[in-house]
C-alpha cells in the first residue's frame, strides 16, 4: 500500500484485495444501530446526568443534527468508495483517491467506525494501545485490526493541513 | 434645610441588586473527556478548527485530556458553552458543559 499527497487530493494505491474490503466495510461499520454501547458512545450525553433539562433538550433539537452530519459523512465515503468498484480483475491491487475536499468527511467517518467498532467489542485500553498484536484469528480480532487500519487512515489524512 | 429632591421620596425602597442575565449564565464549563479510540492528532486538529487554538496550546489540551482524564476548553455563557459541546459531539469528542464550582 502506498500513500500519495496530490495537490487536490490524497492517494491510496497498492491497496490488496483484503484492505480494500477493509475500506468497503467503513460505512458499514458506522451504522451503530442496534448496539447500545457503540450508540452511547457515539451520542454520548453532553452534561451529567442530574442536568436533566439540558439532557432532554439535546436529545429533541441536537441529536438529530449529529445523526444528519454523520449520515452525510458517510454517505461522501461510501460515493468514494465507488472507485474501488472498477476494480476488474478479483485479485488485483486497487487504488484509491480521495478528494481533498472530502477530507473532512473521510475522518468523521473513519472515527464513526472506529469507536462503533472499538463499543461494540468493549476493547480495553491494552489492546487498543497493542500495535503488534498477533495476527487475526476471530471476528474480534478483525474488528481491533480495523480500528488501527482506520487510525492509521487518519493519522495520514492529518498529516497536512486540510 | 432640606434639597429640593427631599419631599417627593420620603420612604425610599432600595431594590434588590439583580444581575445581568449573562452574569447569572456565566458559570459553565467546557470540558473535554479522555477516550483510549480519539487520536491524540485527532484531537488536537479538533481543538485548533473548534476554539481557534494554536498547535501548541492545542496539543496542551490534549495532553491535559490525555494524562490527567480531562481538560477544560472554554469557561462563560451557557449558550455558547452548549455551541461548543455540540461541535465537540460534532467531531465525536467526549464532550460536556458543567457549571463551575
Amino acid at each position: 500500500m502506498e500513500f500519495r499527497r496530490q495537490k487536490d487530493y490524497l492517494e491510496i494505491s497498492e491497496l490488496d484485495p483484503f484492505l480494500a474490503e477493509l475500506l468497503r466495510q467503513i460505512p458499514e461499520s458506522c451504522n451503530s444501530e442496534g448496539v447500545e454501547a457503540a450508540q452511547q458512545r457515539i451520542f454520548s450525553a453532553p452534561a451529567a446526568a442530574s442536568e436533566t433539562e439540558i439532557c432532554a433538550e439535546w436529545k429533541v433539537y441536537v441529536e438529530p443534527e449529529l445523526r444528519r452530519l454523520f449520515r452525510s459523512a458517510t454517505e461522501t465515503v461510501t460515493a468514494d468508495l465507488q472507485q474501488l468498484e472498477s476494480c476488474t480483475k478479483p485479485f488485483a491491487n486497487c487504488t484509491l483517491r480521495i478528494p481533498a475536499e472530502n477530507a473532512e468527511a473521510w475522518l468523521n467517518a473513519l472515527n464513526q467506525a472506529r469507536l462503533a467498532i472499538a463499543a461494540k467489542y468493549n476493547f480495553t485500553d491494552g489492546e487498543l494501545c497493542d500495535h503488534y498484536r498477533s495476527p487475526i484469528g476471530s471476528r474480534r480480532d478483525l474488528g481491533l485490526f480495523q480500528v488501527n487500519f482506520y487510525g492509521f487512515l487518519q493519522e495520514f489524512i492529518l498529516q497536512e493541513p486540510l | 434645610m432640606q434639597s429640593s429632591f427631599g419631599s417627593s421620596v420620603e420612604n425610599p425602597v432600595i431594590e434588590q441588586e439583580t444581575h445581568t442575565a449573562e452574569e447569572l449564565d456565566l458559570p459553565w464549563q467546557v470540558v473535554v473527556h479522555n477516550d483510549p479510540v480519539n487520536l491524540m492528532s485527532y484531537v488536537t486538529m479538533v481543538f485548533q478548527k473548534v476554539f481557534g487554538l494554536t498547535k501548541e496550546k492545542a496539543e496542551k489540551h490534549m495532553l491535559e485530556v490525555h494524562q490527567l482524564g480531562r481538560s477544560i476548553l472554554w469557561c462563560g455563557m451557557r449558550e455558547r458553552a452548549e455551541l461548543y459541546v455540540q461541535q465537540l459531539h460534532g467531531y465525536l469528542l467526549l464532550a460536556t458543559l458543567e457549571r463551575t464550582n
